[in-house]
């Protein structure tokens, strides 16, 4: 077993190279399909439904770039990839990109040689508590059995957090989501720690769900976007413009309902004409067809509508906007000028 | 007339390497060490080439780095500012402790299941059945993941513990809390300590030994050398005189008064655990996690050392039964004294593989969350440096390490007890 290891790894790193150096955006056209990393399962931003079709909140996403690339939506190739295989599945090439709340950091980007082509959610680590401990602030949680899901940086945050507060702890160390919500609720840990939004995700699916509460601290900033290798920057390119036209679709208020009628004809925005493809060029530059960004909106949707179909505050989720909000409505959301 | 001519001095035609047998072999064997030779090269240069397009450079100066995780688990002293080489030596730690507890339970269970399951009580035979059925034929990693999900799930929470009327109590004259995140045991504590020795300075093996434990174990180690004295003596006198003289009271004030003295003297006494704050304090903590792996992986491999166990006794012949019979044995000294001393001899071999099997399998730690080698070096380290070559490589490098130790240590044990023939 050790061997097949060592020699996967030998072949990972062979294939990750022509993987890298291939134009990923004509492999993905070849193949007719798109191989997107997601979450084994966080409720909201990428679980399984019923009917076995995934869904959520960065499901989204790889169904806007499908949609931009392919024409459509459904032409995604799911891979469920844990903390710890992620990176290793997105540097072999085994995914063309990938979507699973995963933070951006200097070291990931830099020295793991990924690129993060944007935020999709701008988040942070925090802490779920059964009420009946009578917890009401992190800094009381000295002592605690904390549950933490391996190969995050949670994992590190939380080293720090309580090294500078003076506390002490015990982690146990989790490979998945469904895992920490078995052991939490079995009472094995006092604490389940994750990113803020996961653990909302997360208390949603309790029997529950108003026997624990999130505490206020937020320990650390963990903004999630999608990622792609380094080393092919048009193929950056398609998932970070896919992404932004998704959050420029919402501020220029165009939606799966108006876009069919808005792209019939240049109409006065100038930007909104230049973003559906009733004006310039964008898409051909991209490498794609003229109205790429119409698909994407007409299938998945804008960032807004997006939102409130997996994790807004009408969901089970119930997560409000917060930072996430367009920047002229308060948030951080800012999409670069369509030009 | 005679003519003597030497045979045709034969010339050395390149035709020869292939149709010639004396040269076929070895053209065979060239061409494939060329093979392999080219297949290695290749692979080992595409990774090189492939790495450096990549812009990824091979190197272990990550080990130096902090590692910035916490291990629950630490048999030595650890914090998250030491370097993630101190982390895989913890982790090591950690798989060596979980092996050798697991090949000591495996090899007691496997011997006794082995031996009643050729008892000739039928029920016995078919119960011990029955566990080597079910424990061989179903994956190791169910049974560590199934113990896990029995532990969390059936036990008490600490929170169990709290309140005037608690639903759950310590057991064992109030010693032993037993919770859904592991038992708690008392510890060994000296009031009047001698204090540690450091050991390797401040490298990252660095660790410390209990001058107490080191006594104990001199002292213990002493006892055992002078009750074998005695017992040398007790057989000489008996050799000479035909009479045993009664040693038994000896033996054990050997054995047992200087430990108590030594004991005495440290200030022995047990530290019991106590619910303080979310969690049991004091006392020896086993966690879950090592609970279910020990478990699972020696219970899992003492079906297959029952196994061995079973042929190698099948292997010694009824002959031999019979003859012990005849000289008056009862059965189960016949066991003791001549089956089971014949059968071990067969039994070792294949013993081995098993205890490399253990120790192999217990990289499936990860999956109850313990921290062993391939969750620290192979899991966290290499997931938050993204060395999964050189991460993968060391890893493998000390399995094989632990690998060839177990089997050199057992193949000299076997060299000294296998059968000898005349």
């Amino acid at each position: 077993m050790k061997k097949s290891l060592f020699l996967g790894a030998v072949t990972v790193a062979g294939l990750a190279a022509t993987a890298g150096a291939a134009a990923t955006l004509d492999d993905v056209k070849a193949r007719g399909t798109l191989n997107c990393g997601v979450a084994t399962g966080v409720p909201g931003f990428a679980a399984p439904n019923a009917s076995g079709e995934w869904e959520g909140f960065d499901v989204a996403v790889c169904r806007a770039v499908a949609a931009a690339v392919l024409g459509d939506p459904t032409a995604v190739e799911f891979v469920p990839t844990t903390g710890k295989t992620r990176f290793t599945a997105l540097a072999s090439g085994e995914i063309d990109m990938l979507a699973r709340n995963t933070t951006w950091t200097f070291s990931r980007d830099v020295d793991l040689k990924f690129t993060f082509v944007g935020v999709n959610y701008y988040d942070g680590q925090g802490f779920m508590v059964p009420k009946e401990l009578g917890v009401s602030s992190a800094k009381e949680l000295d002592g605690a059995t904390v549950c933490i899901q391996t190969g995050t940086t949670t994992e590190l945050n939380l080293a720090d957090f309580f090294r500078v507060n003076n506390m002490s702890y015990e982690p146990v160390p989790i490979e998945t989501n469904a895992e920490a919500q078995q052991q939490y609720l079995a009472g094995a840990c006092d604490v389940y720690t994750t990113d803020a939004s996961g653990l909302a995700a997360t208390r949603s699916t309790f029997e529950n769900a108003t026997d624990h509460v999130i505490l206020p601290e937020i320990i650390s900033k963990e903004p999630l976007g999608p990622l792609v290798r380094h080393g092919d920057s048009e193929w950056g390119d398609v998932v970070r413009w896919s992404l932004n036209a998704m959050i420029a679709a919402e501020e220029y208020g165009v939606t799966s309902a108006n876009v069919g009628e808005m792209s019939m004809e240049a109409g006065d925005n100038p930007e909104v004409n230049r973003l559906l493809g009733t004006e310039g060029n964008l898409g051909e530059m991209l490498g794609l067809e003229g109205d790429w960004a119409k698909k994407i909106i007409e299938s998945v949707g804008n960032y807004g509508e997006v939102f409130a179909g997996t994790i807004g505050e009408s969901t089970p989720i119930g997560l409000s906007r917060g930072l996430n909000a367009q920047w002229t409505e308060g948030g951080l959301l800012y999409a670069p000028p369509f030009r | 007339m005679a003519t003597v001519t030497d045979p045709p001095k034969a010339g050395f035609r390149l035709s020869m390497l292939i149709y010639d047998t004396r040269y076929r072999s070895m053209t065979i064997q060239v061409v494939a060490l060329i093979g392999f030779l080219l297949l290695a090269g290749f692979l080992i240069n595409n990774t090189i080439q492939n790495l450096a397009t990549s812009g990824k450079s091979i190197g272990f100066g990550f080990l130096g780095e902090p590692a910035g995780y916490d291990i629950n688990q630490v048999l030595i002293e650890y914090n998250n500012q030491n370097s993630h080489l101190r982390a895989a030596f913890i982790g090591l730690l950690n798989t060596l402790l979980v092996a050798v507890m697991g090949c000591i339970t495996a090899t007691i269970v496997g011997v006794i299941i082995g031996v009643l399951r050729l008892s000739p009580n039928w029920l016995i035979a078919k119960l011990t059945a029955i566990y080597v059925e079910m424990f061989r034929n179903v994956p190791v990693l169910l049974w560590i993941v199934f113990t896990m999900a029995i532990l969390i799930e059936t036990l008490p929470a600490p929170s169990a513990f709290r309140g005037d009327d608690p639903e759950a109590t310590l057991k064992l004259f109030e010693s032993v809390a037993v919770t859904n995140r592991g038992v708690y045991v008392p510890e060994p504590l000296f009031s009047r300590s001698l204090g540690d020795i450091h050991l390797f300075g401040n490298s990252a093996v660095n660790f410390d030994i209990s001058l107490d434990l080191m006594l104990l174990v001199a002292v213990i180690v002493g006892s055992i050398f002078g009750a074998r004295a005695l017992k040398r003596h007790a057989d000489a006198t008996q050799e000479k005189t035909g009479k045993r003289p009664t040693t038994w009271y000896l033996t054990l004030g050997i054995l047992v008064v200087p430990a108590l003295i030594v004991l005495i003297a440290l200030g022995f006494h047990l530290g019991y655990p106590e619910l303080r704050g979310f969690n049991f304090q004091g006392g020896t903590y086993l966690r879950n996690s090592l609970i279910a792996l020990w478990l699972a992986l020696s219970l899992y491999t003492a079906a297959f050392v029952a196994e061995i166990v079973r042929a190698g006794i099948l292997a010694i012949s009824t002959g031999q039964t019979e003859a012990a019979g005849a000289l008056g044995l009862r059965p189960k000294r016949i066991m003791n004294l001549v089956i089971l001393p014949q059968a071990l001899r067969v039994i070792i071999p294949p013993l081995i593989s098993q205890y490399l099997n253990l120790t192999k399998n217990s990289s499936l730690a990860i999956a109850v969350g313990y921290m062993d080698l391939t969750g620290t070096l192979m899991g966290i380290t290499m997931n938050q440096t993204g060395k999964e070559l050189e991460a993968v490589f060391l890893g493998m490098l000390i399995y094989l390490a632990i690998s060839l130790s177990i089997s050199a240590v057992m193949n000299w044990y076997n060299n000294r007890v296998r059968l000898v023939e005349r």
